[in-house]
Order: C-alpha cells, then structure tokens, then sequence
C-alpha cells in the first residue's frame, strides 16, 4: 500500500514542469544553486550537442543551471576539448582532490563532482544521450524546488505507466529487469517502485550526496538507491517520466560486466546491512567466453567495485562548503 | 541608397560578432527543430515549436494559419509596409529512421539538417540578434515558417500567404541552410511530377513471358532521353527517382519514376509538358499497361535583374563579409514572389554537402560559418529597408 501511495504521490512526468520560468522564480526565492555534472570518459560523439542543448537552452535562454560542468575519466578522443569550446566547465577528475588518490570509473567522476560543484542540487546526466532535451534537467530539478520533503529524483524513460491507451507494463533496461529488480523484490520490495533504478540521470540534494558512499563502478546507483532508502526512506525518493531516452546499446558482453560489479555492491551491501549472512569472500573476476578457431577460450575481467567514503568525511570538502566536524 | 548602404556595411563587423554569440542558441535551435519529423503536410509539430521561439522572443502574434504557416512579426518604427522573411518548414523525408541530429567539433549532421533546418533557426534567432544590436527596422518584419512547400505541397504555404495576405510584402528573403554566398535573385520554371505504370486489375498472372512495368518505364526513360532540350533558353529534365518491383522474379506490379524539367521559358514548359502526354499516351497503347502522368508542381519562371537595388545591395553586404556572390538560376520558392511581382532574393546561412552514402538524407553543414550567415542575413534586411526608404524619400 506504501508502495502505491509513493506512486501516486512522488511520480512526475517532465510536461507538469514545463514552466520553467516559473521554476526559476522558485529557485530564486529560495536561493537555491543548481549544478549540472555530466561525467565523460571518450563522448565525443554525443558530448557537444549536451553541452549545447543545456547551456543554451537552461544557462543563457532560462537561467536554471548556475554550472555546468564535465568531469572527465581521461578521455582520448577529444571530448574535453569540445566541451570546453562550447562553454562548459571541465575538469580532470584525477586534478580535483588529488590527495585523495584517483580511482576509475563514474563513480569517481560523480562523487568528485560534490567536492567541484558548489550548488544545492547536483544533477547527473549521463554524456550519451542522443536526444538530450531541457526537460532531462528541469524534470528532475522541478520536484526538488517545489517538494521539500523529497531528497532524490531518479529520471525513469519509454513506457508510461499509463498512456492514452490504458495501462501498459513499465519497466527499464535488460539489467534492471533480469538482475537488479529480481534482487530488490527478494529484499527490498518497496524499492521496486524505483521504474528505472539504473538511469544515469539524477538530482540530489548536497546534504544527501555528501553523506553517502559512492563505488566508483557500476554499482554507484544500486548502492545509492540502498543506502538512502535505509536512511531516509522511500519519501525521500522521486521519479519523473522524461518520456524516451536514445543512448548506445549496449552489447550483452558489457552488461554482464555492468551485472557483476552491481550484484558483487548489492552483496556487499546485504551482507554490511546483516540482511544476508555468511557469505564467502566475494571474486573479483568475471569470467567470459568465447571460440576462436573452433577452441573454446576463457576470457577474465577484473571488476572491483572500490568504493569512496562520504563527502563530508573528507577534510577538504568540509573546509569548503563550512563543515564542522561532528 | 549607396550612401545611407554604407552605413549599413559598417555595422557588418559588429553584427557577425553579435552573432557569434549567438552560436549556442543557434546550434540548440538547429537540432531541436531538425529532430521534430516535419513531412509536407505533417508540419504542424516544428511549426509549433518555432511558434514557441517567437513567442519567447517577444514577437507580435505568433500564430499559424489554415494551411499551418507560422508567422510571427516585429514590427517596424514606421510599419507603414511589411518585409517577409521566410523558410520551409516541411522536409522530403517522411518517416526516418533516425531523426537524431549531432554535433561535432565543427559541424553538425543530421537527416536534411541542411535543407531546413539551419534556415529555420536562422529565423528563430534572428529576432534576438536584431534586439541585442539595437537594430529596428522601418518595416515590419514578418517571419515565416512557411508549410507544404516541397514536392506534392507545390508551395502552398508561400503561395497561400501571399494570395490572402492583406497587405502584401515589398519584398521577400527566402532563407535556406546551405549554401552561404548564394545570392539567387532569378528562378527557373519547374514541372515536376511521377510518371506511374501499373498492371490492369485484370492481368493475366499465369500468363508466362509477361514481363510487367518495368520494360514500359524504360521505354518511357528512353523516349524522356531523347526529347529534344535547347541549351537557350536553358533547358533540363532531370529524371531523380525510379522505383518499381519487390524481386529478381516477381512481375513488377508498379513502377514509378520521378522528374523535373527546369527551363527559363514558361512556353518550354509547356512543350515538354505536352510531349510528356503524349509519351504516356504512346507506351500505354503498345504496351497494354496503365500509364499515367501527374504533373504535381507547376512554377513559372521569373526573377530580378542583376542591376535591381536588392541585389546591388546584397552583393555589397556578401562581399563586406567576404563572402564572392553566387549568382545562378534556381528552382528555389522564391518563385512564388515573383509571381506576384514582388521582389524576393534567396540566401543561404552555412556551407555543407549532402552525405556521400546511398542512403542521401543526412547532411553536414559547418558551424563556423554560421555568424557570417546570420550577419548577411540581418545586414541584408537593413539594405532591403533602406532601398525602400529611398524609394519612397
């Protein structure tokens, strides 16, 4: 019952907040700062048309995003330099807090993101989408602004959950929907209600980011979705319907590796949490396999999901933002 | 007008560099408009979004008539007379497989982004570059997204709007992407149309040796070939789709082939015109098969001298930009100004080109180009304004 009363109180669709400039006199009253981060590693393909669409139409036509900055993993093909040339900030992940070491993966870009951004809201789009729109960010930004009460806004894609048509299955991706829902029905039920637990796109509050974890893997979302619900509950979450998202595909080689490094944060998570018991010392390598020549081959991934401590607990970050240390 | 020109051709600096800023709003205007499918008589979706712009910009009235033009208009500090600036919303594309349009580190691509959707953004910005130079014109200044105008529309929109419009315009701009330094004040006529051959409902199937309508359509292409073309007045038939059959085996059912004659004489038109019934009429009685002959699009030529002051003015504002004029015959809507003795020139925003693949719908256009496009099309304007003051001084 729970689970359907948050349905119908904490899921928007993007059309309900198109007035942006409604949104903006809202955010100003409240004196509010929005921060957009878009973490890359080689998106050259997709990064200016992001970059473009965003700035021109949420920083200069409506003046939602206070800052709109890439954090890049190192890229090679030339993304930064074509962010940078159509006005965003950008910077190496490895050069923001660079006593904290560098690790690899998104994670890492996102969580470093808290300590670069300076806004109350820090917005994550993912840099592959091809058919960016405004309302990727002030769909999940809106809530926010008008609601208190919710902490989190996850952006879910593709099939409303009710159409002109009638009532039609919901649902996300091929790893959503073989692994991490599964899971989540055998132990967190009511964090099923979460249609795409897996998106890429998300705004959240500074006081939220800044005191949870963050794996710097795959496993970034699944271990967010956790480990606020345990903390401030499903309230704390919203969902908005942005309608359809058109991204890469992904071969199925790579969403197992995207599966192993989500199932192995999952486990670690269940078992830290004492809602599973004993479990053996988790691997860190996924196996795969493949012919050549008629000889069948194993082919090994290391896959560790390492994971970075809350923000706040990093001295610099407190320094920066005005932190105590309680 | 030389003197009061100049004027003009000084601020063009100042103008490519407003409009340099502008860039990001372009570019967005550019892809949003190009991934919003826009088929001729399917517009009604882009036009909207462009209505939106103009409203956003302060625009007086933005709205769409009966046949889904859209206008918005700014009007001028005497506003006693009305210039239209106007780019088709429609694309020949119906249905797309991927309408995504990207953006690269110096250009842009995507399915007719070209053709026109950089012209639609030209207009969409335009408004923002004149406000943020200061610049008002005497007239006013319509903006037009202008609907089924391609293929089958035969430029109803245009066309429509200037036989309803209450106070017609002085003159007209036509804005297309590509390609930047086309100066295009004269227009070939145009006759366009299918030529259909199609089996009898009555065909005899089991009847072997039946060879269906593709053998009658390269009759047809054969007999198109050797019509004779005079080189004065220039004369051109091109022949620019065949399609017919499902497979190597199977008795064509339908074949279609598309054409268009262009020539500078309305009375060539004709002739070929003729000929074309009775080539139809020839391959349909030998051959047994249903032929039939649409001639959808039907525009007479017209045009400007090369000496009238719009152009004069024009060629100076491309060559202060340093753009060298292109000056050559076109088959661009346009034509329907002249059919109403109204003044009209065609400019293109960017350089670009057409996809080398066989699949021809994606284009690329540059972006660098963009500013001095934009500022030729705002500096045009004020010439366009200020021949008219003179005129009437």
């Amino acid at each position: 019952m729970k689970t359907r009363k948050w349905l119908a109180s904490n899921t928007f669709h993007h059309s309900s907040f198109r007035d942006i400039r409604t949104i903006i006199q809202e955010k100003e009253r409240q004196g509010l700062r929005i921060s957009v981060c878009i973490p890359t590693l080689n998106e050259a393909k997709t990064i200016g048309k992001e970059v473009v669409i965003l700035r021109s139409e949420l920083v200069q036509r409506y003046p939602l995003i206070d800052e709109l900055t890439v954090i890049d993993s190192g890229s090679k093909d030339g993304t930064r330099e074509i962010a940078a040339s159509f006005g965003a900030d950008v910077h190496l992940a490895s050069e923001i807090l660079p006593e904290t070491g560098t690790k690899h993966g998104k994670g890492e870009n996102l969580w470093k993101a808290i300590h670069q951004l300076r806004g109350d809201i820090i917005v994550y789009i993912d840099a592959d989408i091809k058919n960016i729109r405004p309302k990727f960010v002030y769909g999940l930004v809106a809530p926010l602004i008008y609601r208190p009460d919710i902490q989190y806004m996850k952006a879910f894609y593709d099939r409303p959950l009710v159409s002109s048509h009638g009532i039609r299955p919901s649902g996300g991706g091929r790893v959503t929907e073989i692994l991490v829902r599964p899971l989540f029905s055998l132990l967190f039920p009511e964090l099923t209600a979460i249609i795409q637990p897996l998106s890429g796109e998300y705004a959240v509050r500074r006081e939220v980011l800044e005191k949870i974890c963050f794996p710097v893997g795959y496993g970034v979302e699944t271990s967010h979705l956790i480990d606020v619900y345990r903390r401030w509950g499903l309230e704390a979450f919203g969902q908005t319907d942005l309608d359809r998202r058109v991204h890469r595909n992904q071969p199925t080689r790579d969403l197992s590796k995207m599966a192993f490094a989500i199932l192995r944060t999952f486990l670690s998570r269940a078992r830290s949490l004492g809602i599973i018991g004993d479990l053996p010392e988790l691997a860190e390598v996924l196996r795969q396999y493949q012919v050549n020549d008629a000889v069948y081959e194993q082919v090994e991934f290391k896959i560790v999901e390492e994971e970075r401590p809350p923000m706040i607990t990093i001295p610099a970050y407190r320094e920066k933002f005005g932190r105590d240390d309680s | 007008m030389a003197s009061n020109g100049q004027s003009v051709l000084a601020r063009l600096p100042a103008i490519r560099a407003a409009a340099a800023d502008l860039r990001e709003l372009l570019l967005a205007d550019i892809v949003m408009i190009g991934e919003i499918p826009s088929p001729t008589f399917s517009e009604a979706d882009r036009v909207s979004f462009i209505l939106e712009r103009f409203a956003d910009c302060g625009l007086q009235n933005p709205s769409s008539d009966e046949v889904g033009n859209g206008f918005g208009l700014i009007p001028g500090s005497v506003g006693d007379h009305t210039i239209v600036v106007a780019a088709n919303a429609d694309t020949i594309v119906e249905d797309p497989e991927d309408q995504t349009v990207e953006i690269e580190a110096d250009r842009i691509e995507g399915p007719f982004v070209g053709d026109n959707s950089v012209g639609l953004a030209a207009l969409t910005v335009l408004p923002t570059l004149l406000e943020r130079l200061g610049i008002t014109l005497r007239a006013n200044l319509l903006l037009m997204t202008a609907a089924r105008m391609l293929n089958r529309g035969n430029l109803e929109g245009l066309k429509f709007y200037l036989g309803n419009a209450s106070a017609p315009p002085v003159a007209g701009l036509y804005v297309e992407g590509v390609q930047l330094g086309r100066l295009n004040h004269a227009c070939l006529g145009t006759l366009r149309g299918e030529i259909i051959c199609r089996l009898p409902d009555d065909f005899e199937w089991a009847q072997h040796g039946k060879s269906g309508t593709i053998l009658p359509m390269s009759d047809i292409v054969l007999m198109l070939s050797q019509i004779p073309l005079p080189q004065r007045p220039r004369t051109h038939l091109v022949t620019g789709m065949i399609r017919g059959g499902i497979s190597c085996q199977n008795i064509a059912r339908e074949t279609r082939l598309g054409f268009e004659v262009r020539s500078e004489s309305s009375q060539i038109l004709d002739d070929v015109g003729a000929r074309l019934r009775e080539i139809t009429g020839l391959v349909a009685s030998r051959s047994g098969v249903s032929v039939r002959l649409d001639l959808f699009t039907r525009r007479e030529p017209g045009g400007i001298e090369d000496t009238h002051p719009l152009v004069r003015g024009t060629r100076s504002v491309l060559e202060a930009l340093d753009l060298k004029p292109m000056m050559y015959l076109t088959t661009s809507p346009m034509s329907a100004f002249f059919e109403r003795g109204i003044p009209a020139l065609t400019l293109g925003i960017t350089r670009g080109s057409r996809s080398p693949e066989i699949d021809e719908i994606r284009e690329y256009v540059d972006t660098a180009p963009m500013a001095t496009g934009l500022a030729q099309l705002a500096g045009t304007l004020m010439i366009m304004d200020e021949a008219r003051n003179h005129e009437n001084s």
